[in-house]
């Protein structure tokens, strides 16, 4: 079961700084954050990326991307 | 998932700040106004003064490149399917964040995007600026930490989205119906200047231009000069901040291609040297524009992509413009107004109040 990041509706840089706690508190494992702009996916895949951790998937329902990252 | 966002790679901002260097070094020799080819701040009040919300008669102009920015990344967001209108995320605190921001940018003389053009140009007062423009977003940044927020965006109507797009189509309008004329000072219901910042300016189509051409890129490669300096003051990531010394690096060597590079303190366009309120005002306006999650031309940029609580910030700092010069807050050459020091402690205290009283956790 993998930890939820729900930062929908929040700018930069909240979604990267509510990520950037679950990968603090997770160490590792599976991680999926959803975000509702480009920005926001952007953001959060780089600074996942430069927390060593991969983006494993981006799936976009409805307005809502959902990014699944991995350690 | 569509075509890769090659503007949100490292090359991609570097390249997009290089392009927006070299076109406002060469917006100065166009016409625009010493060690401003773009100065968000100072344009949004050059077009309170034409709209009469000011009467600051050396700064009047409905500045075409303001116009361009909204509607290029109009343009970029539709291309892309990023138009996504939102809002609801505290747009009262956002539109007071915008009129201190604007006060703080106008006793310092510039915004952001100024103040690295006008040391670009050689102006050494823009180095206490930038300095209080970097201390003012590490305040917000501990803020930041301990969860400060705005609450969340709601999605909504796509007409309610295109209000700050129609209100730059509207100012176009007013631009071409009552152009400027030669040794007048007003044309209709416009303001013109006829003398000072705001009777320089390039031909308008050159200028708007520039302006869509700016608005597209930024969009696109999410360009902001505050967010340059937050990311990496709270995550140390050099994403934003190379694309923002990409464009000081290229509009010095454009000033200097172009004799444009004057190096000294005084007599610099537009400027006085005041240090410790160049620092302070800047160091106010960074703390607002960091509160408000974006420089004055990312707000612009957002609210061409949909953002209406970034919409009522660029309206905040229009009027905050118009209380800058009735008020006597803005600063000259001469240096600062004869309120402007008791404007900088209040705006300071406000937006430390509304740091410290919005840190709730996000449920």
């Amino acid at each position: 079961m993998s930890t939820q990041v729900d930062a929908r509706g929040l700018s930069c840089p909240q979604p990267v700084l509510m990520t950037i706690d679950a990968i603090k508190a997770e160490k590792k494992g599976e991680i999926e954050v959803m975000v509702d702009t480009e920005t926001s996916k952007e953001n959060v895949s780089r600074a996942a990326e430069n927390k060593g951790w991969d983006v494993t998937d981006v799936a976009e329902v409805d307005g809502v991307f959902r990014i699944t990252i991995r350690k | 998932m569509s075509l890769k966002n090659i503007f949100a790679t490292r090359w991609g901002i570097v390249g997009v700040g290089i392009v927006i260097g070299i076109l406002a070094a060469l917006l100065q020799k166009w016409g625009n106004p010493g060690n401003m080819g773009i100065c968000v701040a100072c344009f949004e009040r050059d077009i309170a003064g034409a709209l009469g919300l000011h009467r600051a008669a050396v700064v009047q102009y409905i500045r075409p490149e303001i116009i361009g920015f909204v509607l290029g990344s109009l343009g970029a967001a539709y291309l892309f399917r990023e138009f996504r209108p939102r809002v609801g995320s505290a747009p009262i605190v956002r539109f007071v964040l915008g009129v201190f921001a604007m006060i703080g940018a106008l006793v310092f003389l510039g915004c952001p995007w100024r103040a690295v053009l006008r040391l670009a140009g050689g102006d050494g007062n823009a180095i206490l600026g930038l300095l209080g423009l970097i201390f003012g977003i590490w305040i917000a940044t501990l803020f930041l930490r301990k969860g400060y927020n705005l609450g969340r965006t709601q999605p909504t109507h796509k007409a309610a989205g295109w209000m700050m797009p129609l209100i730059m189509l509207s100012l176009l309008a007013l631009l071409i119906v009552f152009p400027q004329v030669e040794g007048q000072d007003r044309s209709g219901v416009l303001f013109y200047s006829l003398k000072g910042p705001g009777a320089m300016h390039a031909p308008l189509l050159i200028s708007l231009g520039v302006g869509l051409a700016v608005g597209f890129l930024a969009q696109r490669s999410r360009f902001c000069t505050m967010g340059a300096i937050r990311d990496f003051v709270l995550f140390r990531q050099t994403h934003l901040l190379s694309g923002f010394i990409a464009l000081v690096a290229a509009a010095f060597v454009t000033n200097l291609v172009v004799g444009q590079f004057h190096p000294g303190f005084e007599g610099q366009p537009v400027a006085h040297t005041m240090h410790v309120w160049n620092f302070a005002g800047m160091m106010l306006a960074g703390l607002a524009f960091a509160l408000a999650g974006g420089c004055p031309g990312r707000q612009l940029f957002l609210s061409g992509e949909g953002d209406g609580d970034a919409a009522v910030f660029v309206l905040g700092m229009i009027v905050g413009a118009g209380i800058s010069h009735n008020f006597g807050l803005a600063s000259s050459p001469a240096g600062v107004g004869p309120y402007g020091i008791a404007a900088v402690i209040i705006g300071v205290i406000v937006c430390l109040f509304i740091g410290f009283t919005m840190s709730k956790r996000i449920a």
